[in-house]
C-alpha cells in the first residue's frame, strides 16, 4: 500500500484500491493475451499435423507432431548460415565504426557535433527503397550480387545512424569526474576509451547490438532484391516456404516459429535493457 | 523543463570548448568520427547519386542495348502516372494511421503496465513480443493461420459476432494490413512511454495527489507533458520504418487486390523486378527521396526541439 501515504488508515480506501488493481490487472491479463495470441497460434499451429491445420472449426486438442520441424529442419542450413553471418558479422561492424563517432559526439565532442549527429540520423530518412534498382547495378559490377559481403554492408549502414545515437546517450552518462580522474593519471584517449568508458558503458552497448540484431535479422526488403542462394537469410526461406498449391499452414507456421524464436529469446530476456536502450535516446 | 531535470539523472556536462583549440586537439576529436562518417557517406549517399544518374536515363533489364539518356522522360512518367500518386497517397495514409494508433494504443498499454498487478512483468513480455517476431513471419502468420476465410482463427473468434467466414484480405485489403502494422509497432511505442513514464519523478506526482488534483488532470498537465520527448521520438522512428514496410504488403496481400495495397516499397519493387524498368523506378526514387527530404525538414526540427529539452535540462 505504498501508494496510499494518505489514507492509509482507512478501510473502504483500501479495499477500492485492492479491487482497483485486481481490474486493472485483469484488463492488462486480456490485453496482453490478445496480443499474444497470434505467436501462440503460430506457435499451436506449428505442431499439428497438416490435415488438422486447415479444418473448420480449428481444432484446439490434436496430437503434437515434430513432423513439420523435421521438414523445416532439414532446409534451413544454408539460410541459417546467412542469416547469423549477416546478423552478427553487421553488428560487430556498427560497433567498431559506432562506439568512436559516437565518442567523437559526446565526451570529446567536435564543434559541430550537432550537425554531425543530424547528418546520421537524417540518413536514415532517406528510403533505401528508392535506390534499389541503382544499388542492383551497383553490386553487380561490384561482383557483390548475391553475396552475403553486401547484406553485411548494407545492415551496417542500415543500423549505424541509430546506434551512433544510442551509444552517444549512453556515453553522456559516464561522470565527468571519472574522465577528469583519469586524465590527471595521464591516460590518452584510448586509455580514457577503454578503461574509464567502455566498462560503464558496455550495458548500453549490448541494448544497441541487440537492436541491431533485431533489425538485421529480420530484414527483408533488401535480402529478397539482391540475393538468389547463396545469400539468402532466413526471411527468404520463409517464403520458400509456402507452396504454390496444397497444404502448407502447419508447415509455414513451423518455419515462422523457427524464424523468429532466436530473437524472440533474446528480446525476452533482455527486455529490460532494451528498454532502457530505447529511452535513452528520448531524452539525450 | 523543470520536469525534464529529474530525468536527466547526473546532468550530462559537457566541458566547454576552448577557443583556440591545438590542431593536434582537433584532429584528435575528429579523428574517431571520420571512419563512420566515410563509411554512411559512401554507403547511403554514392546509390542515391547514381539514382540521380539514371533516372535521367532509359534502362531496361530485357533490353540487350543497355542505358541511353532520355532527359526528363521519366519524370514525365512519374508525373502523370496515376499508379505512382496512388501508391505514395497509400505510403503516407497507412504509416499516418498506423503510427498514430499505434502510439494511443501505446500510451495506454503503458500506463497500464505502469500500475501494479499480479504478473506484471509476464504481461510485458506477452505484449512486447510482437515487436520481437519477424515481420515476414507475421505476415505470413496473419495472412494463413489467423485470416484465413474458411479455417482462420480470427473469423472462429468473431463467429459469435455474427461474422461469417470473411474473407479479410480481399475484402478489406488495406485495414488488414494496417491492422499487422500497428501489432507490430504498439509494443515499440508502449516500451518508448514505459520507460518515460517510469522515469517520472514520484514526488511530483505526490505532490500533484495532495493538492488533490484528479487522476485525468494530473495525467494531462503533468504526464503527457513529461512523456512529449519520448512520444515524439516514437512518432519519429516508427515513422522512419513504418514508411519503408514492405514484407506485409508484399507477404500478405502482394499489393492487390489490384493495387489495393500498394505501398511506394512496393511499387519500386514491381517497377524494378516486374517491369525491368531501372530508369523509371530511379526517377519514382528521386522524387520520394525530394517528398522524403521536405517531411524529413520537419521531422528534424522536432529533434531540435528534443535537443533544446537536453540544454534547458542543463
Amino acid at each position: 500500500m505504498t501508494a496510499l501515504p494518505i489514507r492509509a488508515g482507512s478501510r473502504p480506501g483500501q479495499l477500492r484500491t485492492l479491487s482497483g488493481r485486481v481490474g486493472w490487472g485483469i484488463v492488462a491479463w486480456v490485453v496482453a493475451i490478445g496480443f499474444f495470441l497470434p505467436v501462440l497460434w503460430m506457435v499451436i499451429t506449428a505442431f499439428k499435423p497438416e490435415s488438422a491445420a486447415e479444418t473448420w472449426p480449428p481444432k484446439f486438442v490434436f496430437t503434437p507432431t515434430l513432423a513439420e520441424f523435421r521438414l523445416v529442419f532439414s532446409g534451413m542450413g544454408p539460410f541459417l548460415t546467412h542469416s547469423v553471418i549477416a546478423t552478427v558479422g553487421s553488428t560487430i561492424l556498427v560497433l567498431v565504426l559506432g562506439i568512436p563517432a559516437a565518442y567523437a559526439l559526446s565526451v570529446h565532442p567536435i564543434k559541430r557535433w550537432r550537425d554531425g549527429l543530424f547528418f546520421f540520423i537524417s540518413t536514415k530518412m532517406l528510403p533505401i527503397v528508392a535506390a534499389i534498382g541503382p544499388l542492383y547495378v551497383i553490386a553487380l559490377h561490384a561482383h557483390l550480387l548475391d553475396s552475403i559481403w553486401l547484406l553485411i554492408i548494407l545492415y551496417t549502414a542500415m543500423n549505424l545512424p541509430l546506434a551512433i545515437w544510442m551509444i552517444r546517450s549512453f556515453m553522456l552518462e559516464v561522470p565527468s569526474e571519472l574522465l577528469e580522474a583519469a586524465r590527471l593519471d595521464g591516460a590518452g584517449r584510448i586509455r580514457e576509451i577503454a578503461s574509464v568508458i567502455l566498462p560503464i558503458v558496455t550495458p548500453g552497448l549490448v541494448s544497441t547490438a541487440l537492436i541491431c540484431v533485431i533489425f538485421a535479422w529480420n530484414e527483408l526488403f533488401l535480402a529478397i532484391n539482391l540475393t538468389v542462394t547463396n545469400a539468402a537469410t532466413m526471411p527468404m526461406f520463409l517464403i520458400s516456404s509456402v507452396p504454390q498449391e496444397g497444404l502448407y499452414i502447419a508447415h509455414l507456421s513451423a518455419a515462422a516459429t523457427v524464424a523468429s524464436v532466436p530473437v524472440i529469446l533474446v528480446g525476452w530476456i533482455a527486455q529490460r535493457s532494451l528498454v532502457r536502450g530505447l529511452a535513452m535516446g528520448a531524452i539525450k | 523543463m523543470t520536469v525534464l531535470e529529474g530525468v536527466a539523472a547526473p546532468p550530462p556536462k559537457i566541458e566547454v570548448r576552448p577557443r583556440a583549440v591545438s590542431r593536434r586537439e582537433w584532429w584528435l576529436r575528429r579523428i574517431p568520427l571520420l571512419p563512420a562518417l566515410i563509411y554512411v557517406v559512401v554507403i547511403t549517399q554514392i546509390p542515391f547519386v547514381v539514382t540521380l544518374w539514371y533516372s535521367f536515363q532509359s534502362y531496361f533489364w530485357d533490353v540487350p542495348a543497355g542505358a541511353h539518356f532520355n532527359g526528363l522522360n521519366n519524370y514525365k512518367t512519374v508525373f502523370t502516372n496515376a499508379a505512382f500518386r496512388g501508391s505514395l497517397l497509400r505510403s503516407v495514409f497507412m504509416t499516418a494511421i498506423a503510427v498514430i494508433v499505434a502510439m494511443i494504443l501505446g500510451i495506454a498499454l503503458a500506463v497500464l503496465l505502469d500500475r501494479k498487478f499480479l504478473g506484471r512483468s509476464i504481461v510485458r513480455t506477452l505484449i512486447i513480443t510482437p515487436f520481437l517476431v519477424m515481420p515476414a513471419a507475421a505476415a505470413l502468420v496473419w495472412a494463413s493461420p489467423m485470416l484465413d476465410p474458411n479455417f482462420g482463427l480470427v473469423n472462429y473468434l468473431l463467429a459469435p459476432f455474427g461474422v461469417n467466414h470473411v474473407a479479410w484480405l480481399s475484402t478489406y485489403p488495406l485495414v488488414s494490413v494496417i491492422v499487422v502494422m500497428i501489432w507490430q509497432w504498439t509494443p515499440f511505442m508502449t516500451l518508448i512511454v514505459l520507460a518515460g513514464l517510469q522515469s517520472q519523478p514520484p514526488d511530483t506526482l505526490e505532490a500533484a495527489k495532495v493538492d488533490g488534483a484528479g487522476a485525468w488532470a494530473t495525467f494531462r498537465e503533468l504526464t503527457l507533458p513529461h512523456l512529449r520527448p519520448y512520444i515524439e521520438l516514437g512518432i519519429l522512428l516508427g515513422s522512419i520504418y513504418l514508411v519503408n514496410s514492405f514484407d506485409a504488403v508484399r507477404l500478405m496481400t502482394n499489393g492487390g487486390p489490384g493495387t489495393a495495397t500498394t505501398n511506394l516499397p512496393f511499387y519500386l519493387y514491381q517497377q524494378v523486378n516486374y517491369a525491368y524498368d531501372v530508369g523509371g523506378a530511379a526517377a519514382t526514387g528521386v522524387v520520394t527521396v525530394i517528398l522524403t527530404i521536405i517531411v524529413a525538414t520537419f521531422a528534424l526540427r522536432m529533434f531540435a526541439r528534443v535537443f533544446q529539452f537536453e540544454e534547458a535540462a542543463r
